[in-house]
């Protein structure tokens, strides 16, 4: 499963273009992000490349302790902060029992705190089993969902391994919107031998199906996957580039005239609607990651949790805490993030704002003339006191940071 | 130390003329095993050829010798010089000195693939030489021999009686026995006088870090002893010996070498540069009145740029060619500065081979990673107003139009043996090759042709379109016949509209359009889609005679990228940022070395 963004109802993205000066804060003081990773899955999808296993069975009560464990020693390195957002995400954390998902939720707000408006998301499979604790779930706490629905279409949800069918994934969603105040879902497009007009439909079906946020993924064929060990076998043939251009500019125009337009660029929101939690990361504001593999950024340091859910669960009883490796981000590398996330934002940078929290002068992070010379090619753009990578960039974005990315 | 000189009719000097694969190195191991030259255990396969690239490729580059004792079935104990001379065209010279030092040779031919034409060529200068020559008809027990008919073959094309041909299997050690009898009752013993003012040939010399420099001499006339002091005639230099010796392959140091013997000196000489191959050694104090005939200094013919991939392996490539060029005088560098690929040499080597060879010990023995340029010939410019003539060795040095009067360029003989079903091709490759046939005959089932050729189409991937177009059947042999005049004119390579000096080249007018077509269409597949199109053309003057256009770049972006990526992006951005050190930028293009590099590949411009 994808960790994705969904509707946040109190992110206060403010449409950036007309006035930058409110645009989106760079971070607000004390403000935090939660993220909670559960590795399980039922079973590995042949696309899939985060950190998820498939296990015959799970210690519940070990598992949450050891979360409760992980999160207390991110409580003691961070406190005085207040959360903004929580997010589980996978694996597949649709399958915790509600009751520690209600356990970790209870105990992040008694470490932190909540703001008012608080996002709380957890990533979902569509499946009649995991809706039918979706009331559970809600009960919970948690108030956004994402759902990996991942296609409207039974022949390319079995290509993709999904166990779930379109119409159980219907239903599913519609089960979720009844639960939960806010609900996002993933499709996986550009697969081998679609077409613009298939596409074309499945996305007209999909904004027709009224949630608030949708985060469309063109399919990628990651190392270590199954998919890439087809591909390399020429059993498998990605999309070519250029037709996959042709349907990212279509998802831009479908969702754009929906009135869901791309923030980001797999990320497409009613204004307001947007992913509290990922913004934290697009905007380098700092979050604490807890469980196998989890990341976090905080105080200028790096944290990476150990992946492998047993080796997790024995550095948790070693040492109360999963933090695998914990690296001092220069501001060099803290400069270069932000403006390795933040351009991915239909926002943009502000590079004034990271040139003052980094120490490192704006002619060092940004090369001014790629600027000069990408700005003539029409792929970014300076507005104001923000840099932009235009709609036409977008599809170019990683040609152009190396370009635009002055320091590293 | 071992005993003074044998009798010069004891003596039998030969040399072993063969096709690649035809069995010479095995014939030559089972010769020096036979003799005792070397036991079991010290055989390795091959003894001869030293380097790797000899053993793999099957070719000599250094003449070596062996000295075998072999007592003949008439009781007597004679002293055999095995001359294993370089077996490649682009070292004719060395091979001419080679074979001058013998007085007759074995000819090994394949009972199965029958006579090649690179053994003709070795073999007519052998008969230029006056030698004897022995068929020798090699792996007579292979399933396909077909003894008889390489026998007629041989009386046929080479027109030597085969009647007495030895029959041998040198891998399964079939005939060896009758081999050696054929040296000592067949080729004729040296002649010369031992108390004549001493007269030796130079036929070879390489470096060796433990000797110095290694010269391998034929004494003609006297003897040459160790403390001798002793005057190179055409270089003018003065040493003392300090060793002499022969190999069996392993050294063995002598008192003296005799008229008639082959064998090695070291005379304190640090580099090969100051040894000439075909010299003449005398006596300091006693000379001899005459040099040896044949002495020639030998000129590159084929000229490269060798350029690091890393910039900063300069001086290690500028140290790795001095340490090349102390073991090998034949070839020449100069350093050479290319906006495109930075610092580097021009180089010259006697061919294709040769060029190779260095390319290639640069690459494993020195561990360096190179980009080698396109490789031209030397052009002779006839500069306008009588201003003289220009020897033009790089493109990029080429005088504006308007200073020249004519450009010649040097032109070759080839011949060519190919199995008639590829004959056609081949015809039109050097009809396409601005070829002028000058003969053609058939034997059994095969076509010699001679073609006369302009060198810089035969170095323009000509070996690999032959070889491809045959099936790799056909063989090839060359030498040059002087220059000629030729529409010739600089074709230039723009992309983004700004010149690339390393893919500029000189070409037939006639077939620049093909050549610059062909160099757009690759760079168009080479060079990686940017954000803009990038129009890449090829021209002569100002004029385009072909384009082809990289259209712009529409998709890369990474779909999902999320906190746990943040990392994972910035290292990927270093990497990127890495291999942008390895671009050259034209026209604000980014052309990856890699581009280069497969763009001035030899040989697989279809």
């Amino acid at each position: 499963m994808n960790p994705s963004p969904g509707p946040g109802r109190g992110a206060a993205l403010r449409e950036n273009r007309g006035d930058p000066s409110t645009a989106l804060g760079e971070r607000q003081g004390g403000d935090l992000a939660l993220y909670i990773h559960w590795p399980f899955c039922v079973s590995k999808c042949p696309y899939c490349d985060f950190n998820s296993h498939v296990r015959a069975g799970v210690d519940e009560d070990r598992w949450r302790a050891a979360l409760l464990s992980d999160m207390a020693h991110e409580a003691t390195s961070l406190p005085g902060r207040r959360l903004t957002s929580i997010f589980f995400g996978g694996g597949t954390p649709s399958l915790m029992p509600p009751a520690t998902v209600a356990a970790l939720i209870a105990a992040a707000e008694r470490h932190w705190g909540f703001a008012p408006d608080i996002e709380i998301t957890l990533e979902a499979n569509p499946s009649s089993v995991e809706a039918a604790r979706f009331a559970d779930l809600g009960a919970a706490g948690i108030n956004r969902v994402s759902l990996g629905l991942q296609s409207l279409d039974d022949d390319a949800l079995a290509f993709l391994g999904r166990a779930h069918g379109v119409a159980e994934g219907l239903a599913a969603l519609e089960t979720a919107q009844a639960a939960f105040a806010r609900v996002n879902f993933d499709l996986i497009y550009a697969l081998p031998g679609q077409s613009l007009a298939a596409w074309q439909a499945m996305l007209t079906h999909a904004i027709g199906l009224g949630t608030g946020h949708l985060s469309l993924y063109q399919l990628t064929i990651e190392p270590g996957t199954r998919f890439a060990t087809l591909a390399a076998q020429g059993k498998l043939v990605p999309a070519d580039p250029d037709h996959a251009a042709d349907l990212f500019e279509a998802t831009r125009a479908l969702t754009t005239a929906a009135g869901l337009p791309a923030y980001e660029v797999s990320n497409h929101a009613r204004p307001g609607e947007e992913s509290r939690h990922n913004l934290t990361y697009w905007r380098q504001g700092d979050y604490a990651g807890i469980g196998p593999g989890a990341h976090g950024r905080r105080h200028g340091h790096a944290t990476i949790r150990h992946r492998k859910p047993e080796n997790w669960l024995a550095a948790m009883d070693r040492n109360a805490h999963g933090i695998a490796e914990d690296d001092i981000l220069t501001p060099e590398a803290r400069a270069t993030e932000a403006l390795l996330m933040g351009l991915r934002l239909a926002e943009g940078i502000d590079p004034a704002a990271i040139a003052a929290r980094t120490g490192i002068a704006t002619a060092r992070l940004v090369d001014a003339a790629a600027v000069a010379r990408l700005e003539t090619l029409g792929l970014v753009a300076q507005r104001r006191d923000r840099l932009i990578v235009t709609e036409a960039g977008m599809l170019l974005l990683d040609a152009i940071l190396p370009q635009v990315v002055a320091i590293g | 130390m071992s005993k003074a000189s044998t009798p010069l009719d004891r003596i039998r000097n030969f040399s072993i003329i063969a096709h690649i694969d035809h069995g010479k190195s095995t014939l030559a191991d089972r010769l020096i095993q036979r003799t005792g030259g070397l036991t079991d255990r010290e055989m390795s396969a091959q003894v001869l050829d030293n380097m790797d690239i000899e053993k793999e490729r099957g070719i000599t580059i250094k003449a070596q010798t062996v000295r075998l004792n072999y007592r003949a079935k008439d009781g007597l104990d004679y002293e055999l010089s095995l001359m294993d001379t370089p077996g490649h065209v682009d070292f004719a010279y060395e091979v001419s000195r080679s074979l001058a030092a013998c007085e007759g040779a074995l000819l090994v031919v394949d009972a199965a693939q029958g006579v090649e034409a690179q053994t003709l060529a070795n073999v007519y200068q052998s008969i230029e030489h006056d030698h004897e020559i022995v068929p020798v008809i090699n792996k007579i027990d292979l399933p396909a021999a077909e003894p008889d008919k390489v026998k007629k073959e041989i009386e046929d094309i080479i027109g030597i009686s085969a009647e007495d041909a030895v029959l041998a299997s040198a891998k399964s050690g079939i005939g060896i026995d009758e081999v050696l009898e054929a040296i000592v009752t067949r080729i004729p013993p040296p002649k010369g006088d031992r108390e004549a003012p001493l007269k030796a040939m130079l036929v070879d010399s390489w470096y060796d870090p433990y000797l110095g420099v290694v010269i391998l001499v034929r004494v003609v006339e006297g003897v040459l002893r160790k403390g001798q002091e002793i005057k190179f005639m055409a270089t003018g230099t003065r040493h003392l010996v300090d060793r002499v010796g022969c190999m069996r392959p392993k050294i063995e140091q002598l008192t003296e070498l005799a008229a008639g013997e082959i064998g090695f000196i070291t005379a304190q000489i640090k580099e090969v540069s100051q040894t000439a191959v075909g010299d003449t050694i005398t006596d300091a104090k006693k000379p001899t009145a005459e040099a040896l005939p044949g002495f020639k200094t030998v000129q590159p013919v084929v000229f490269c740029g060798l350029f690091p991939v890393d910039a900063a392996d300069f001086e290690k490539l500028r140290d790795s060619l001095y340490k090349l060029r102390l073991n090998d005088a034949s070839f020449s560098f100069e350093a050479e500065s290319s906006a495109a690929l930075g610092f580097g040499f021009r180089c010259g080597f006697l061919g294709l081979l040769h060029l190779e060879i260095i390319q290639e010990r640069l690459t494993r023995e020195y561990d360096l990673d190179l980009i080698t340029t396109a490789p031209s010939v030397v052009y002779k410019i006839q500069l306008a107003h009588g201003k003289g003539e220009l020897d033009l060795h790089n493109p990029a040095d080429m005088p504006d139009v308007m200073q020249i009067a004519s450009i010649d360029e040097p032109w070759i003989e080839a011949t060519i043996y190919v199995p008639d079903e590829y004959l056609g091709s081949l015809l039109k490759l050097c009809q396409d090759r601005r070829g002028i046939q000058k003969n053609l005959t058939y034997v059994s089932g095969r076509a010699q042709i001679t073609y006369e050729l302009p060198l810089n189409e035969v170095v323009f991937d000509f070996y690999d379109r032959l070889k491809s177009i045959s099936r790799g059947y056909a063989s090839f042999d060359y030498h040059q016949i002087g220059y000629r005049e030729g529409d010739l004119v600089k074709m230039s390579i723009m992309v983004n509209a700004e010149p690339v000096d390393a893919l500029s080249m000189i070409v037939h007018r006639s077939t620049a359009e093909t050549r610059g077509r062909g160099m757009c269409e690759r760079l168009k597949d080479l060079i990686p889609r940017h954000l803009f199109k990038i129009p890449v053309q090829a021209a002569i003057g100002g004029k385009v005679i072909a384009r082809e256009t990289i259209a712009a770049m529409r998709k890369d972006v990474t779909a999902k990228c999320y906190g746990g990526d943040a990392s994972r992006k910035r290292k990927l951005l270093d990497k990127q940022k890495e291999g942008k050190k390895r671009m050259r930028e034209y026209g604000s293009v980014q052309i990856p070395q890699e581009a280069f590099i497969a763009a001035l590949r030899m040989g697989d411009e279809g």
